[in-house]
């Protein structure tokens, strides 16, 4: 209990200062600038959760935004569906409030569930073949599952589902991301995380020393799966509107970007460059405007290439910001 | 077969399409026993440690493991099971840190779940504590406990032998199978870390099976010789005996050598 409550003492003060800040949040900034905040930490979500099997495990997905979008529909879908099985009335403030809010809990939450099964099903077959079949496997589900979201009535096929409740705000998504961050640090630094990095490192060797790695490699895309569902759910909420287009192949490749970018198996890196691949569309906009140019793909190209050439480990490469902060304090804290 | 036998390999055969790289061999290894399979280049030796290992499939033929069949059986398994290995071409897990390397084959011992992993349980604090305690405890066999935080893949390399043979030990085998330890040290560091694994056998009380090119190495600690071939077992027994095999001696240094002699 003792070290339970030591460690976790922190984490849930700083959720509870997301709460106090969020009509902070909402009344100080500008509309605009609140919506490409709210987007950065959702792709924090995806970039952290993707780099936890393509950074520390050492395999390769380029599918993330198929889960994105199961975690999204299915989410969206039970709060359609069922707009208040817990009682409360949208719109209504108070207590009922409090019970929409727990309702939007539970139905992100299920969306991460929905989305980790169907990481479970597409990893498994997959992951117990020797080689890359995961990049294909991926790359397949994420375009299936959208023809699949394309072609079902019942969750507005190529219309796309209007009408989302609005729930996701800065609390919710700012906690997500956090918990997101917190989850993926504390297990790479796990004996489940040494699992995933001996994988990483040498499959052979790490199977000698008793490591099922197809077990190992499902876990970790199983968990990065639900995070990607989480975000599709938040996502859904916030933009209160879903369309299969959402999740073309591009967004998954938006985030194996930012992981490569940021660092195969840094998750500092990842944070750093979700944020630097959300905002630097958004900065370029007025350029984009003045040319007609999607300047989005020459920026992504030149970035990369640019990278490739002179950091090809990525702007962190494997170290933490907990790193350089243990350089200047001259001491660290290895367990959490 | 003897009560005492551990592992007893039967026939075992490996084809590489044409090519027959070891060819029925068969070896009872008894507990606490320090085997030497000794062999020219390309006679066999790895695949052999590959079959028993479960990296290959022997193409015929059976091992037993306290009579249990380990055929068909994955690595991982065969580890859990009590055998572990090190490798010729060192695999290690380069870019962890020392202990992290010897930690990562503890982590049967480190069994608490991933909630535990997510929420810092206590329980998860105990083990890791222990797991960390006892990785250092095998490290400091080598001499090797003040190098913990350095990264694997840089250390020396006959380091990096030794920390193969900690990380192998960290599983907790009954059988330890060693790919050349000695391989690229110098000669005062090779006597010395035949005496260390002699040591280790006694300490933890295993069945050692080692393999290794000089031949003047394994004479010291083996009980027992075995030579392989072009994939044949040429000869086998006490050290002395070996030495002055003719056959042996003919593969060692070619036939060329012996017509010359005669
Ligand atoms: N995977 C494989 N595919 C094809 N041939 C192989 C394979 N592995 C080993 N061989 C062949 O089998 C023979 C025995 O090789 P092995 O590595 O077991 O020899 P060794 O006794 O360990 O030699 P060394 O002392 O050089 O390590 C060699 O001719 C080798 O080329
Ligand atoms: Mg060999």
């Amino acid at each position: 209990m003792k070290q339970l409550i030591k460690a976790n003492l922190i984490p849930v003060g700083i959720i509870i200062l997301f709460g106090i800040l969020t009509p902070v949040f909402e009344s100080a900034l500008d509309a605009y600038v609140q919506t490409i905040f709210i987007y950065c930490l959702i792709n924090v979500v995806l970039s952290v959760s993707l780099n936890l099997v393509n950074g520390f495990t050492g395999q390769f997905s380029i599918g993330h935004a198929g889960f994105m979008a199961v975690g999204a529909y299915a989410s969206a879908y039970v709060t359609m569906t069922y707009p208040s099985y817990l009682g409360g009335v949208m719109g209504a403030g108070g207590a009922e409030g409090i019970l929409l809010q727990i309702q939007f809990f539970i139905n992100v939450l299920l969306g991460g569930f929905v989305a980790a099964f169907a990481g479970w099903a597409v990893g498994l077959p997959s992951l117990k073949l020797k080689g890359d079949y995961l990049a294909i496997v991926t790359l397949g589900f994420g375009e299936i599952i959208r023809v699949i979201l394309l072609n079902t009535e019942a969750v507005g096929g190529a219309r796309g589902m209007y009408g989302i409740p609005k729930i996701a705000n800065f609390f919710w998504v700012s906690s997500w991301a956090f918990i997101c961050i917190l989850v993926v640090w504390r297990l790479v630094r796990s004996t489940h995380g040494r699992g995933f990095l001996s994988v990483r490192e040498d499959e052979i060797a790490a199977e000698s020393v008793g490591i099922n790695t197809t077990q190992f490699k499902t876990k970790a895309f199983v968990i990065s799966s639900f995070f990607a569902g989480i975000a599709g759910g938040l996502f859904a909420h916030y933009l209160a509107y879903l369309n299969p287009s959402s999740f073309t192949f591009m967004k998954s490749f938006d985030v194996v970007v930012m992981v490569v970018l940021g660092g195969m198996g840094s998750i500092t890196g990842s944070v750093i460059s979700a944020v630097i691949i959300t905002v630097l569309p958004e900065a370029l906009r007025p350029l984009q405007e003045l040319t007609q140019i999607d300047f989005r793909m020459v920026i992504y190209s030149l970035a990369l290439v640019v990278l490739m050439l002179t950091r090809p480990q990525g702007l962190m490469g494997t170290k933490e910001i907990s790193d350089y902060l243990k350089f200047f304090k001259k001491r660290g804290s290895s367990n959490v | 077969m003897s009560e005492k036998c551990l592992l007893d390999v039967q026939d075992i055969t490996m084809k590489f399409g044409g090519l027959c790289a070891v060819n029925k061999f068969k070896l009872q290894l008894k507990k606490g026993e320090l085997v030497g399979l000794i062999g020219p280049n390309g006679a066999g030796k790895t695949t052999v440690f590959n079959m028993l290992t479960g990296v290959y499939r022997p193409t015929s033929g059976d091992i037993l493991f306290q009579n249990e069949s380990l055929l068909g059986l994955k690595p991982f398994d065969i580890n859990s099971l009590g055998l572990a290995r090190t490798f010729q071409n060192i695999r290690l897990f380069k870019s962890l840190s020392v202990l992290d390397n010897v930690l990562v084959a503890s982590h049967r011992k480190t069994a608490y779940g991933l909630m535990d992993s997510i929420l810092v349980t206590d329980t998860r604090c105990e083990l890791e504590d222990k797991a960390r305690a006892d990785a250092i405890e095998l490290l400091k066999i080598f001499n090797m406990e003040n190098l913990i935080d350095e990264q694997a893949g840089s250390l020396s390399y006959g380091k990096q032998r030794c920390l193969e043979i900690v990380r192998a030990l960290a599983t907790k085998p009954q059988i330890l199978f060693l790919d050349e330890p000695a391989a690229g040290m110098n000669s005062t560091e090779k006597v010395t870390l035949m005496k260390i694994i002699d040591s280790i056998r006694d300490k933890f009380d295993l069945t050692i099976l080692l393999i290794e090119h000089d031949m003047k190495l394994v004479m010291g600690i083996c009980e027992r010789i075995v030579v392989l071939d072009h994939g044949v077992i040429i000869s086998q027994g006490a050290p002395q005996d070996i030495q002055n095999d003719p056959k042996v001696i003919e593969a060692y240094l070619g036939a060329s050598v012996l017509e010359a002699h005669s």
